[in-house]
């Protein structure tokens, strides 16, 4: 902390094409490309805006806006940007090793880059944003709600989220990230072995996305607690909002333990405290409980909404009530009970007892069961269904087989005396891509495929969907089933170089099987692209494309800003199936009422932008700059608490205008049969399947 | 429109005096208590570490040496005090008593908040002349991660004090207002219940164990 000149310890030798200047190699090429790319991209984007005059639109709808629909997208949109990096990364991995045995074409340091910045990427600004963009979009309107319970928090959630997301951006372009894996263990991490800047980007990316993940947690947590609509009893929830609830509650519990550790972590770098470090009594096992305390949880907190999602997809598309509700509540929240009794599984081998072992292997067992009585119920709901085979149901089935294998598969790690056998072999890294890949990325896409006719009020194209749901499951397979046998075999993760032959052809495999998942991931931006561009084919303005049974698909798509023009009174669960059943859905109000919605602000935009300067200023040692972004975000955040107008009032009359024009419409639209769900002919009104009824 | 119930949530509720604001606070004081559960897991797993951490003192000074009971017994009436006056501040909003009453005790428990915080770092400076800094040991690590979190809890409350001493000053008894003053009481009296913590496991642990 000596050097701190104007700039700290910036310089120019910090820029990867310096590096390419000093040393031209493969290694340097690679860096410089994903370099390059970061800043293509940015350019091209801002070209973009300027070009076409959408900054204007831009501002006004979507950074401004406080409405829980459009951070939902905005959260969507950050997430599968990060996605592509992930998954290139992921290939650059896989491409190494394929390689074959030797150092392959990337030097020891930047192959540890890629599996932290993958990690990290994938973990917090992949699955995190996907899970809470889908829950903004979804959980007001599944519970009758005009708005969540805090919008401008939940804007300032997304803005910390993104700017901390930024950072890893920002990383591969200014000096480097970390090579401590995403779970950075010191003292490797520590000032001592490392004292670079990359475990600062990310300690900084991560305390500062937790703050936006704690706030979103609180957000979710109360919006379900107090803005139910009327009627809407707990257990007439959607199962989807069981298992916001239940990741919110994780969130509250499971993000501190994270904050913590990543903040003694900081004090250990930055002000010579000792929490962490070999000398003077630091412990860094406290680091290993700390970081697993939430890390465990988080692995909840990310498949419990996957599982929600699945619950919704099975039982609309096999045209069913969802079979053992209870059960499935009840099993929910076991699991997330039973999350903060098992993280100490995450180190087996660091020196505990064998009888704390056993304890924390059976608990970890214990979660078998009720997930396995997830799995029962998801297959009954599918029993005697009316069943189509739709792009999100394909995801599910999907699902269902390939994660039995993953949860199986963690049932053996869980046995202390076999996890000593692979611990920190690829069969660990098989496990966990085995449980998150089908279980929280197929259930996020899923989604996407389930809900865009919801959002933007045109289906997404059936065809393309389809082939990636085949690449990715067959990507999957083929890249990480190898990884299960070299696991066995000895290979250890996240080394650069391997000597042992007889690992090749996995690796072969394994290449083959990364190719094709970025076929999916390429199919997906196909599909989107073709969706558009036929997008008049596809409208279902009358809101209800799959015969859907929650009150989201009671209503207009796109939805109109206030959501509900008249709060819908609940009596059942499955609410809105009911309502179709009884020939009562689509009511006419007599009245409408005046309905006040937050006004938009500029206030998250403006903290996304402060705190990511703040960042950087820290990670590079600018302490002036660091001072001055605390003292700003300070002030507009004081300044923002002086405002006294926070709502605008839609007038009932406009309400009445755009509620009856689209009433017109239902009433005027021709009700259709499953059978013709992805023709044209589905504008958004099913017609009940009696057969189903009885 | 159906009358809100007397009490929505735990703690010192506004009544049936301010029926909008009382319906409006409902939801945001839930929504607070939730976020102190949160910083309560913060604050539990730092006495956490700190309990882990008593023996590392690694040859530098340990509690016997460091802590001050005279001081610590002084911060504590003043803090435990200060709860009083926010108390009291609340009662003067529940009630319906002049609007000076409120902003008097709003200073009272501005003057004692930072009358706290000049003990502690005066405790603080006194400690580092003794060796005893963070950079020390592990022990002192988890001391100064820990004491100085609370700290840095007062100050936002000192600061909190102050804007919305100004606030009211200048806006008068709206309802957002009178919510922000429920949600001010409720985190003093957290802050207190942390300092509770601080003193039984920090100091008298400390001492009994270090």
């Amino acid at each position: 902390m000596t050097d701190t000149g104007f700039f700290g310890r910036l310089n120019w030798d910090v820029f990867p094409i310096a590096g390419l200047i000093q040393t031209p190699n493969t290694n340097e090429i690679v860096a410089n490309a994903a370099a390059g790319i970061v800043v293509v991209g940015v350019i091209a984007v801002v070209g973009l805006l300027s070009w076409f005059r959408l900054w204007g639109p831009l501002w006004r709808d979507w950074l401004t806006s406080a409405d829980h629909k459009k951070i939902g997208i905005m959260y969507i949109v950050f997430a599968i940007v990060m996605l592509a990096r992930g998954v290139l990364e992921g290939v650059v991995m896989r491409a190494q090793q394929a390689a074959g045995p030797g150092d392959g074409f990337l030097e020891a340091e930047h192959f540890a880059e890629l599996f932290s910045t993958h990690g990290t990427i994938m973990v917090f600004f992949v699955a995190v944003p996907f899970v809470f963009g889908v829950a903004n979009y979804l959980v007001p309107l599944m519970i009758g709600a005009r708005d969540v319970a805090f919008p401008v928090m939940n804007q300032i959630s997304l803005g910390l989220t993104v700017s901390a997301g930024m950072m890893l951006m920002v990383s591969l372009v200014v000096g480097n990230f970390s090579t401590g894996g995403w779970t950075a263990y010191p003292p490797y991490t520590g000032a001592a072995f490392n004292p670079g800047v990359g475990p600062d980007y990310w300690i900084w990316a991560i305390v500062v996305s937790g703050i936006g993940t704690t706030l979103t947690g609180i957000n979710f947590a109360v919006t379900i607690y107090k803005l139910r609509a009327p009627g809407m009893k707990f257990m007439r929830l959607p199962m989807y909002c069981w298992t916001i609830i239940s990741s919110s509650i994780l969130i509250i519990f499971a993000m501190p333990p994270l904050g913590v550790a990543a903040l003694m972590l900081a004090a250990d770098r930055y002000l010579d405290f000792h929490f962490f470090t070999n000398d003077l009594g630091g412990n860094m096992m406290n680091y290993a409980n700390l970081f697993w305390l939430f890390g465990h949880p988080e692995v909840y907190l990310l498949v419990l909404p996957a599982y929600g999602i699945y619950s919704e997809v099975f039982a609309t598309f096999s045209a069913k009530r969802l079979y053992g509700y209870n059960s499935l509540v009840i099993a929910t929240m076991c699991i997330a009970v039973l999350s903060f009794t098992v993280w100490l599984h995450h180190f087996f081998t660091m020196g505990q007892s064998a009888l704390i072992n056993a304890v924390f292997g059976i608990a970890t067992m214990l979660i078998a069961v009720p997930t396995g009585v997830k799995v029962y119920d998801w297959m009954a709901t599918l029993y005697r269904g009316r069943i189509r085979f739709s792009v999100p149901m394909l995801y599910g089935l999907a699902f269902l087989m390939l994660f039995v294998i993953g949860g199986l598969s963690g049932v053996i790690l869980a046995n202390p005396t076999v996890d000593y056998q692979v611990h920190n072999t690829l069969f660990l890294v098989a496990h966990f891509h085995n449980a998150l890949l089908p279980g929280v990325l197929f259930g996020l896409l899923a989604a996407y495929n389930y809900w865009f006719p919801k959002a933007f009020g045109f289906r997404l194209n059936e065809f393309w969907g389809r082939v990636s749901v085949v690449c990715w499951t067959v990507g999957f397979l083929l890249t990480f089933m190898p990884l299960y046998f070299v696991g066995l075999m000895g290979m250890p993760r996240r080394s650069f170089s391997y000597s042992d032959a007889s690992f090749h052809p996995y690796m072969l495999v394994a290449i083959i099987g990364a190719l094709i998942i970025t076929c999916g991931l390429l199919s997906i931006l196909v599909q989107l692209w073709v969706s558009i561009r036929d997008r008049e084919k596809t409208r279902a303005p009358v809101g209800d494309p799959w015969d859907g049974r929650t009150l989201e698909w009671s209503i207009p798509s796109p939805p109109p800003p206030y959501n509900f023009a008249i709060i819908p009174q609940v009596t059942d669960r499955d609410n809105f199936a009911v309502a179709k059943e009884r020939g009562e859905a689509y009511p006419s109000p007599d009245t409408y009422e005046d309905i006040a919605m937050p006004r938009n602000t500029a206030i998250g935009f403006t903290l996304c932008v402060l705190s990511g300067v703040w960042m950087f200023a820290l990670v590079w040692w600018i302490w002036w700059l660091a001072a001055l972004m605390t003292v700003l975000m300070l002030a507009s955040f004081i300044a923002w608490t002086f405002k006294t107008d926070f709502e605008e009032v839609i007038p009932a009359e406009e309400v009445r205008k755009q509620h009856e024009a689209w009433l017109d419409l239902v009433r005027n639209s021709k009700p259709v049969d499953r059978d013709y769900e992805t023709t044209p002919e589905n504008r958004g009104l099913a017609r009940p399947d009696l057969e189903a009824l009885t | 429109m159906k009358r809100a119930p007397t009490h929505s949530y735990p703690g010192l509720n506004l009544g049936r005096r301010h029926e909008s604001a009382h319906r409006a606070t409902e939801v945001v004081t839930f929504g607070f208590w939730v976020f102190l559960m949160s910083d309560l897991v913060y604050f539990g797993l730092m006495f956490a570490i700190y309990i882990t951490m008593i023996d590392a003192q690694a040859g530098g000074p340990g509690p016997h040496e460091l802590f001050d009971l005279y001081s610590i017994f002084a911060q504590t009436l003043i803090l435990l005090t200060s709860s009083l006056t926010v108390g009291l501040a609340m009662l003067a909003l529940k009630y319906n008593l002049p609007r000076w009453r409120i902003v008097f005790w709003f200073c009272v428990t501005l003057v004692l908040g930072l009358s706290f915080l000049v003990l502690e770092i005066r405790d603080f400076i006194a400690m580092a002349e003794k060796g005893g800094i963070p950079q020390r040991s592990g022990f002192l690590s988890a001391f100064y991660g820990l004491v100085p979190l609370h700290g840095l809890h007062v100050a936002a409350g000192c600061l909190w004090l102050i804007v919305l001493g100004i606030q009211l000053r200048v806006f008068g008894l709206t309802d957002l207002l009178m919510s922000r003053v429920v949600r001010l009481a409720l985190f003093w009296h957290f802050l207190d219940l942390i300092w509770i913590g601080i003193i039984t496991i920090v100091y008298f642990g400390g001492l009994t164990y270090g």
